[in-house]
């Protein structure tokens, strides 16, 4: 029924739309074809004034209204270092284009009004005239060439690739249907190599390769998680794609560069402006002062809710409205601590299971690095206070701080030969005794509470004694270690539960006094 | 031939003319001598002409359509389009509440629908193709075309092309919805998306089609202004349109073999397994065994067609308005080498600035260089071409009858667009500007707008020509008005949603807070896009009332103007001209030359007068 009277309503406005045009015509022919002709060519010639008059008035108005979105004012000025120079040759261009734009319309409307059909006129016989053409020729050639000199500055200096001395931080955008994964990374500062036939949805979603020792410390932001980076830090991102097009957006900092699978590209900026600051200046602005969400007018203000975001801007598929991602821009400092509380995707989502190229090798480097430092640190914090004979400072120190757990050091199932990749651990210690003579330590074994309480108490000696041995083969003075097997004496966790029992199964190295 | 009415152009021909003996060798007019052979498969140049017009009127209503249904998701996304569902199907989704959406699938469906539509059937199909056909022939002084066969061919591929394209609408996986550009590996791969699977395919033979359409039309267009130039028409003394149609058909005769290249590269992709354009894909949950190809290969190709496509698009029009200015402000063109030389030059500069369209693709940004140069080079004959137009109108004597305001529409069109062209060919402005609703303003201003202004103008300007009839001049001018308020209204607002950062070909602006804040604009738009779509209504409703109703023509030459077309009988023969062919003696352009208000092409010079252009 609806369609049969939105279909009458059409047929109806069809019929007058016919009649519209039949009455004028039938007028016409009643008040003498020519009169009515002048009448309308002066209308229509005032009609074309009124146009040019209120076209232009509504482009002035409107881009006065919008001038919030204008590039480079007020809330919309760049956040980039190479975003300002954009927005400056964006102005410029506005700036000639929006006077040429205004002569060459009033002349254009004016002339057809002003030189309309009337009576009695003769219109003149103009065929060229070289030397007006060569101006107009010449004109739009210098202002041309002064925009392509001035873009092509800029251009060249925001792509060009970073020098090997250049300090900044490399990370990685790799778009797929419908999102993006962000890979920093990690300590190292390199992104590990990676390869499209190692990526597997459940555990490895862009293909690194995990026998690199530049992916092993490399961080992956999946599904919504926001990436973190400092302002005032020259920023590299490399931009790949797993499947089709996507084109990494970063509207605010005037970045834009494609995601094509089989060929990185890359896009190099400068952020300048915090997240935070960027809330601060934005707060200035009273349309930013409503609330984020018009159904809670409670809730926080539209300045209080501002992200950088991450958008796609190459036609992807269905999802392609939906790639959004959160880029938050902090302080050095602030940057710095949110690093070193991240987790490296290999160590902490792969590393040991099975999945994991290296599962058979006991230590990889980064973690021989990770071990050497926590080491170190302990050896300056807690060895360097104890002095010669110093049993007062022992005393008040905590257990836990007088003793180290051996980490990386291997038995052979029930035996107490020392696998190869347990030297480095002890080598190392070793190394840090000799920086400080004035430690002794006690070796300690010990077992978790299965089996023969005597077998186990044995082979708990057995195994601190072959710390020892490798010890004092580094060249360690043999009277400044005791020995000790406790078997399953000092558990440090309950026996109940399989942890608990590796937690108990351990030799451990604790300062004494002699 | 003892008529006692006879036109003294006639007389002029009968003395002047030049003789091929047309009528010597002809027994019983083959051409026309059935219903079949007149309307349907036509060789006349004429029919040929208006078969390409309906055909584009009738695909600009459909795409036109689309886009309003678009715009409805767009402005308003959460109003309930259920009224819809009886033509769109299983593609509005009505949840528990009775409120229907437009799936995510179609949208994108009826954008790449609207653009490949629009781009191809309408602007280069239904522009060029009409008035090549129309004016070549009439305005050379010309029987028809050179091969009328092929250009019969041209027209029946064009519409087996449309055929594919229509039935592809109707798939039960949609039609293909990976934008009118048909990157790989999205349009490549049929796991990444509904429509790139038999929509897809269908898209590629329709634009397969397509392109041979175009190659006949071509081929044809320009052998016959190379070789069938009436007596004393040299090149210099050819009308603009022909000049524009000649060029336009050269660029389209160099440009879609590499598109088809690029088609058939891309074919092969899909069902042969090579990997022309893919490279190191993970999709679908599995790695693909295709390596070594490129996606910005395609990109290369495509824009190798798709930016001379725009010219393809554009002059046409530019020579319409050239003529149509001229005519009705009763003076010549101001500048004619210089349009003429300009025309060269756009069409050269075409072919070394497709890059522009992938400052952000990867192309290594040492080569965005040369084509930024390239790019704003060609601001400069454009900017001669505008100046020119807005001088032809100085010192005139205008007519302002619908045909001249849709003319003087075209050059404002102009002017706006192209502006917008030299933020987008500079790259460092692209970077932020690209694929953003700044460039949906850009382009449908300069190649969209102005080309249909370009279109509607020729329209008005010929309809006589084609139908012997006048359209209504009243509705003629509530067509024009309602057209350019309106399409300034539906894209200047959107130069400021693509400042502000906003991309194009998002489903809905709602996932982003950067982009979701402009409701009200987009609700604009949508009511302007409505209230056009209904003017450009009131326009159909005027070309097909107005074949069989509108206002006759009573005499030959309704404008005075001096070009040939003007010299046949009112009612349209085969052969255009009853006996012998016009002879040219002058430049088309002599209007108020001296005492004569215009002197047609084919009166002779007087004893003394020059030809001084």
């Amino acid at each position: 029924m609806t369609y049969l009277i939105a279909f009458i309503i059409i047929a109806l406005l069809a019929v007058i739309a016919v009649q519209i045009g039949k009455v004028s015509e039938l007028a016409a022919s009643v008040r003498g074809e020519e009169e009515v002709a002048e009448q309308n060519n002066n209308r229509t010639g005032f009609f074309l004034v009124v146009f040019m008059v209120g076209f232009l008035a509504f482009c002035v108005i409107s881009a006065y209204y919008y001038k919030d979105v204008m590039l480079g004012y007020g809330p919309w000025e760049s956040s980039s270092e190479h975003g300002k120079d954009l927005d400056y040759l964006f102005n410029v261009t506005l700036v000639f284009t929006g006077i040429v734009f205004i002569i060459t319309h009033v002349l254009l409307f004016w002339y057809a009004y002003k030189y309309r059909q009337q009576k009695g006129r003769k219109a003149v016989f103009l065929v060229h005239d070289t030397k007006l053409e060569l101006i107009w020729t010449a004109i739009p050639a210098i202002v041309m060439a002064y925009l392509v000199a001035n873009g092509l500055v800029v251009w060249n200096n925001v792509t060009a690739e970073l020098g090997p001395d250049d300090q900044y931080i490399e990370i990685e955008a790799t778009g797929y249907q419908f999102a993006w994964d962000l890979r920093h990374p990690g300590a190292d500062g390199k992104l590990g190599t990676k390869d499209f036939r190692l990526i597997n949805v459940a555990n490895n979603a862009i293909g690194m390769d995990w026998t690199d020792p530049k992916s092993q410390d490399d961080i992956l932001y999946s599904g919504s998680d926001k990436i973190v980076l400092p302002v005032d830090t020259t920023v590299r991102v490399r931009i790949t794609s797993k499947d089709v097009l996507h084109n990494f957006y970063l509207p605010h900092f005037r970045v834009k560069m494609d995601a094509v699978p089989g060929l990185p590209t890359y896009f190099i900026f400068k952020p300048t402006k915090t997240t935070a600051q960027m809330r601060q200046e934005l707060r200035a602005y009273p349309e930013w002062n409503v609330p984020a969400d018009p159904t809670d007018p409670e809730g926080p203000k539209r300045w209080e809710d501002f992200q950088y975001e991450l958008a796609c801007a190459e036609l992807c598929g269905i999802g392609h409205y939906s790639m959004r991602r959160i880029i938050e821009i902090v302080e050095r400092p602030e940057y710095e601590v949110w690093l070193a509380s991240q987790k490296a995707t290999y160590p902490s989502t792969v590393r040991g299971q099975d999945f994991d190229p290296l599962k058979d090798k006991l230590l990889l480097d980064f973690e021989i690095g990770a071990r050497s430092r926590e080491l170190d640190n302990m050896s300056t914090s807690i060895w360097s206070k104890v002095k010669q004979g110093d049993r007062s400072t022992i005393d008040s120190l905590t257990l836990d701080e007088i003793t180290i757990r051996l980490k990386n050091v291997f038995f052979e199932t029930g035996s107490a030969n020392l696998n190869e990749a347990s030297y480095f651990e002890l080598d190392h210690i070793a190394g840090l005794l000799g920086k400080y003579p004035q430690i002794n330590l006690e070796v300690s074994g010990h077992t978790d509470s299965t089996g023969d309480p005597v077998a186990n108490k044995a082979l708990s000696l057995e195994r601190a004694q072959a710390v020892y041995n490798r010890l004092v083969n580094k060249s360690v003075s043999a009277s400044r270690l005791n020995v000790s097997g406790y078997g399953q004496e000092k558990p440090v966790d309950s026996n109940e539960t399989e942890d608990g029992r590796t937690n108990n199964r351990r030799t451990e190295l604790k300062v004494i006094s002699k | 031939m003892a008529n006692i009415s006879i036109h003294p152009d006639d007389i002029i021909i009968q003395e002047q003319g030049f003789d091929d003996h047309f009528h010597d060798h002809h027994h019983g007019d083959k051409y026309q001598s059935s219903f079949i052979n007149h309307y349907v498969f036509s060789m006349d140049h004429k029919v040929i002409a208006r078969q390409f017009l309906v055909t584009g009127i009738i695909w600009a209503i459909i795409g036109a359509f689309m886009s309003i249904i678009f715009r409805l998701q767009l402005g308003f996304p959460e109003e309930s389009l259920t009224w819809i569902k009886p033509l769109l199907g299983k593609w509005i989704t009505v949840d528990a509440e009775g409120i229907g959406k437009l799936a995510p699938e179609f949208y994108y469906a009826l954008v790449t629908m609207h653009g490949t539509i629009l781009v191809f059937f309408v602007l280069t199909a239904g522009l060029s193709g009409t008035f090549s056909n129309l004016l070549i022939p009439f305005q050379l002084g010309a029987r028809d075309m050179a091969s009328p066969f092929l250009n019969m061919l041209s027209y029946w591929f064009f519409f087996m092309a449309g055929c594919v394209m229509f039935y592809s609408l109707f798939l039960n996986t949609g039609p293909f919805s990976g934008g009118w550009t048909a990157y790989p590996p999205l349009s490549a791969l049929p796991q990444a998306s509904t429509g790139s699977g038999a929509g897809m395919t269908l898209w590629l033979v329709s634009l397969t089609l397509f392109v041979v359409s175009v190659l006949l039309g071509g081929i044809n267009y320009i052998t016959t202004v190379l070789n069938l130039r009436t007596l004393g028409m040299s090149l210099w003394r050819m009308p603009l349109t022909i000049w524009a149609f000649f060029v336009t058909a050269i660029l389209g005769v160099l440009s879609f073999p590499v598109l088809a290249s690029g088609f058939f590269m891309l074919m092969m992709d899909r069902g042969l397994g090579t990997s022309f354009f893919l490279s190191e894909i993970f999709i679908g949950g599995e790695a693909l065994d295709r390596v070594g190809g490129s996606p910005i290969l395609y990109q290369h190709l495509f824009w190798f067609l798709g930016h001379p496509e725009v010219y393809i698009i554009i002059l046409p029009a530019m020579g319409i308005v050239s003529e149509v200015l001229a005519v009705h402000a009763r003076k010549p063109i101001f500048g004619y080498r210089a349009m003429v030389y300009s025309i060269l030059a756009i069409g050269f500069l075409s072919f070394i600035v497709w890059a522009h369209h992938m400052f952000m693709s990867g192309v290594n940004p040492f080569i965005s260089n040369f084509f930024v140069v390239f790019t704003l080079i060609i601001a400069v004959p454009s900017a001669v071409k505008v100046f020119n137009w807005i001088t032809t109108l100085w010192g005139g004597n205008i007519r302002l009858n619908t045909a001249m305001l849709f003319a003087i529409g075209f050059v404002s069109m102009f002017i706006s667009g192209g502006l917008t062209g030299i933020f987008l060919g500079n790259s460092a402005i692209d970077i932020q500007m690209h694929d953003t609703y700044f460039v949906v303003a850009h382009f449908h201003i300069v190649m969209g707008v102005a080309a249909f202004f370009g279109m509607f103008a020729g329209i008005y300007h010929w309809y006589p020509k084609m139908y012997s009839r006048f359209m209504n001049e009243t509705l003629g001018k509530i067509h024009f008005w309602g057209t350019i308020i309106g399409a300034y209204a539906i894209f200047w607002p959107m130069h400021y949603i693509g400042m502000a950062g906003v991309p194009r070909r998002y489903y809905r602006f709602d996932t982003f807070d950067a982009f979701k804040h402009f409701d009200s604009m987009n609700k604009f738009i949508t009511i302007a896009a409505i209230l056009v779509f209904a003017i450009q209504i009131l326009f159909v409703i005027n070309f097909f009332y107005s074949i069989w109703k509108g206002k006759k023509m009573t005499t030959r030459n309704p404008y005075n103007a001096t070009t040939l077309e003007w010299t046949t009988p009112i009612e349209p023969i085969h052969g255009n001209w009853p006996g012998k062919l016009p002879r040219v003696h002058r430049w088309a352009y002599d209007y108020n030359k001296d005492e004569r208000e215009f002197v047609s092409q084919i009166t002779p010079m007087r004893e003394g007068e020059a030809e001084d252009h």
